[in-house]
């Protein structure tokens, strides 16, 4: 099959040219080897089918970070490429052009955000930029749609220049040139989203605006995954769900073993979602009631702030914080991931350059950054007893990561490298390609999870069965009481949490514990053992040694920390 | 005329990129992203303690650190 790849700057639209050409169809990939994401699809031009492949933003053909060489690399196995510049910044993105345009490549220019330009000063002769690069240039919009059609029947006439190597110099010498005859800008006043735009970098207005935006994205997750809970997810389940689990009890005839597997004790006469622990009882219940409605607002709000181009100028503000932890800015990108989920988190280091970094980040995710599974749980369990507990949670957990990263900063060698990134100007997000980045990180959640709750359950119910859990509690028991004042039982709770932190922190429920317990449990379950999932990631992706290194300083910090809550809290 | 680096600007002050320190791949990789030798640039904010400097120059926006931001010389523009 033919294969068509769209190459250009960061941030000038690709990916919403690319969901506009391709359809619907869209698969995200890795690229082996890095996260670097790309995404592919399908096209049909004059009845043939061919691959379309979105590559990552790229600033030159020389590469510099990882997602440069994927892009330099794939490049390499084009039929046909559309270059795709943003209008806006017509001169910056032409050197990219005249590297291609060195290449044997068949070549057409998508003249990308055309529909902007107007309203911007910017006047451009499209005919004579045609003229002077020897391809063909056709404007386009992401988000109108203007020029797709076009470009698909263009495509297939675009031929190779072959121009011969030129220096840096004479690349740029060639783009003042065309600049000059194609480009007219008229001066104009600055709009307010550009002056938005300046606030949210500045260092006073920038960070009240980000303080604003991180307890706004909160309140936001808390409003519509609670919203989603009690006006859809809680009353489906109890008129859909509850009458068939009801009548399956009832031909189990209420007790036995596979009843206690399936359905869990039956509480007061009833069934309890959330206190019978039966594998289709209370773990659909954790995962579809208390936990996939805030997941799914967290990703909502996360690929809105993705999509406007807001994490970048995170990136700037807190780059001074993460510094002291021996980061740079740009290292909050995998933190926010890990807040979702600490394994796309970890995997998100890769993005930082070296191997001091990506201990130090995945270390500090995995042991301070809970994710959003066991958030919704800390929710569902201290929310009622009111919202400063819950904060009392986030307090001490955010404690830990700061203090946890200065300390390993201090005794890691090395150094750390500095920020050097673009911020993006806002867009407007497209709401289809936005949607389904939803979707998709949804999805990956209930098939990454659906399998371990339930498998969780299971191995509760048996490990209660076989009397297991007896045995760890005799001996790990007095451990327990005596550091963090949590009855024996509680260490069920930290044996799940290896499996799913949502189920075990679900746990806590039928152990009627004290509001102080609650909190310390809370915060031991979120610092101890990382799920099985980040463990084995972490092993794989930064090895033994080093696994070992973090699960010891895991061990160490938690011990510290609950044992003083326990001392502390009354 | 006198030559200074990005962090001695003054947040608001304009000025022209006259002079990149620290080696060709480095003065390369800035022009690719559109702050090369002779742009003319605002500077947008800068951090306290060492920290990060962001400059727009044209419709780009660009956060460098500290160390980088330093080997970058302007000619400040006089209003």
């Amino acid at each position: 099959m033919k294969k068509i790849v769209l190459i250009g700057n960061p941030n000038v639209g690709k990916s919403v040219l690319f969901s506009r050409l391709t359809g619907v169809r869209v698969l995200v990939s890795n690229y082996p080897g890095t996260t670097v994401e790309f995404l592919k699809g399908y096209v049909i031009i004059n009845g043939q089918r061919m691959q379309v492949v979105d590559l990552p933003g790229t600033y030159s053909l020389e590469p510099s970070v990882a997602a440069e060489e994927v892009a330099v690399k794939m490049l390499e196995e084009a039929d046909f490429v559309i270059n795709i510049l943003d209008a806006t910044n017509l001169e910056r993105n032409l050197y990219l052009t005249m590297e291609l345009l060195e290449t044997n490549h068949r070549i057409i220019v998508a003249l990308n955000m055309f529909d902007d330009i107007k309203h911007r000063g910017i006047d451009i002769n499209v005919e004579k930029l045609q003229d002077s690069l020897g391809t063909e240039v056709i404007p386009t919009s992401g988000i109108t749609g203007l020029g797709v059609k076009q470009l698909k029947e263009c495509l297939l006439k675009a031929k190779s220049q072959n121009i011969p190597k030129r220096t840096h110099q004479q690349r740029w010498h060639k783009i003042g040139e065309i600049i000059g005859t194609v480009q007219h800008l008229s001066h104009r006043h600055h709009t307010f989203l550009e002056s938005l735009e300046d606030a949210s970098v500045n260092h006073g207005w920038g960070l009240a605006i980000a303080i604003l935006v991180i307890a706004a994205s909160f309140q936001g997750v808390r409003f519509l995954g609670e919203g989603i809970i009690n006006y859809i997810m809680e009353p489906l389940f109890n008129s859909v769900y509850r009458p068939f689990i009801e009548s399956l009890s009832l031909l189990f005839g209420g007790k036995g073993f596979l009843h206690d597997v399936l359905i869990g004790k039956i509480i007061d006469g009833q069934i309890d979602f959330q206190q019978s622990l039966g594998v289709l009882t209370t773990a659909p219940y954790v995962e579809f009631v208390m936990v996939l409605p805030y997941v799914f607002a967290f990703y909502l709000l996360l690929s809105f702030l993705e999509d406007i181009g807001y994490i970048p100028r995170l990136a700037l503000l807190l780059d001074n914080i993460m510094h002291r932890l021996g980061l740079h800015g740009f290292a909050i990108i995998p933190v926010l991931l890990g807040f979702g989920c600490n394994v796309p988190g970890i995997l998100a280091t890769r993005i930082l350059e070296s191997k001091r970094e990506r201990f130090i980040a995945s270390t500090i995710i995995s042991i301070g950054v809970p994710c959003a599974a066991l958030q919704a749980m800390i929710f569902g369990i201290l929310g009622k007893f009111g919202g400063q507990y819950v904060a009392l949670v986030y307090l001490v957990l955010f404690s830990v990561w700061l203090f946890l990263g200065i300390v390993l900063n201090f005794f890691l060698k090395g150094y750390s490298p500095e920020l050097f990134i673009e911020i993006p100007p806002y867009r407007f997000p497209s709401i289809r390609l936005m949607g389904k980045k939803v979707i998709l990180r949804v999805k990956g959640f209930i098939i990454e999870a659906l399998p371990v709750v339930l498998l969780s359950v299971l191995v509760i119910n048996i490990f209660q069965q076989i009397k297991i859990f007896e045995f760890i509690s005799q001996i790990f028991g007095p451990i327990l009481r005596y550091i963090f004042g949590l009855p024996k039982d509680a260490i069920w709770v930290l044996v799940v949490g290896l499996l799913r932190k949502d189920i075990a922190a679900g746990m806590l429920m039928p152990l009627n514990l004290s509001l102080k317990q609650l909190i310390i449990a809370c915060v031991v379950l979120s610092m101890s053992f990382p799920c099985i999932a980040t463990f084995v990631i972490f092993l794989k992706e930064l090895g033994l040694k080093r696994l070992i290194q973090a699960t010891a300083l895991m061990l160490a910090l938690t011990s510290v920390v609950g044992g003083l809550m326990n001392l502390l809290l009354h | 005329m006198k030559r200074i680096s990005l962090v001695k600007m003054k947040v608001g002050e304009k000025g022209t990129i006259v002079q990149v320190d620290g080696g060709q791949c480095f003065e390369n990789r800035l022009s690719a992203m559109g702050i090369g030798l002779g742009k003319n640039i605002v500077k947008l904010s800068a951090f306290v303690l060492r920290g990060p400097v962001a400059i727009r120059t044209g419709r780009t926006v660009m956060a460098l650190g500290y160390g980088m931001a330093s080997r970058i010389l302007v000619e400040p523009i006089k209003k």
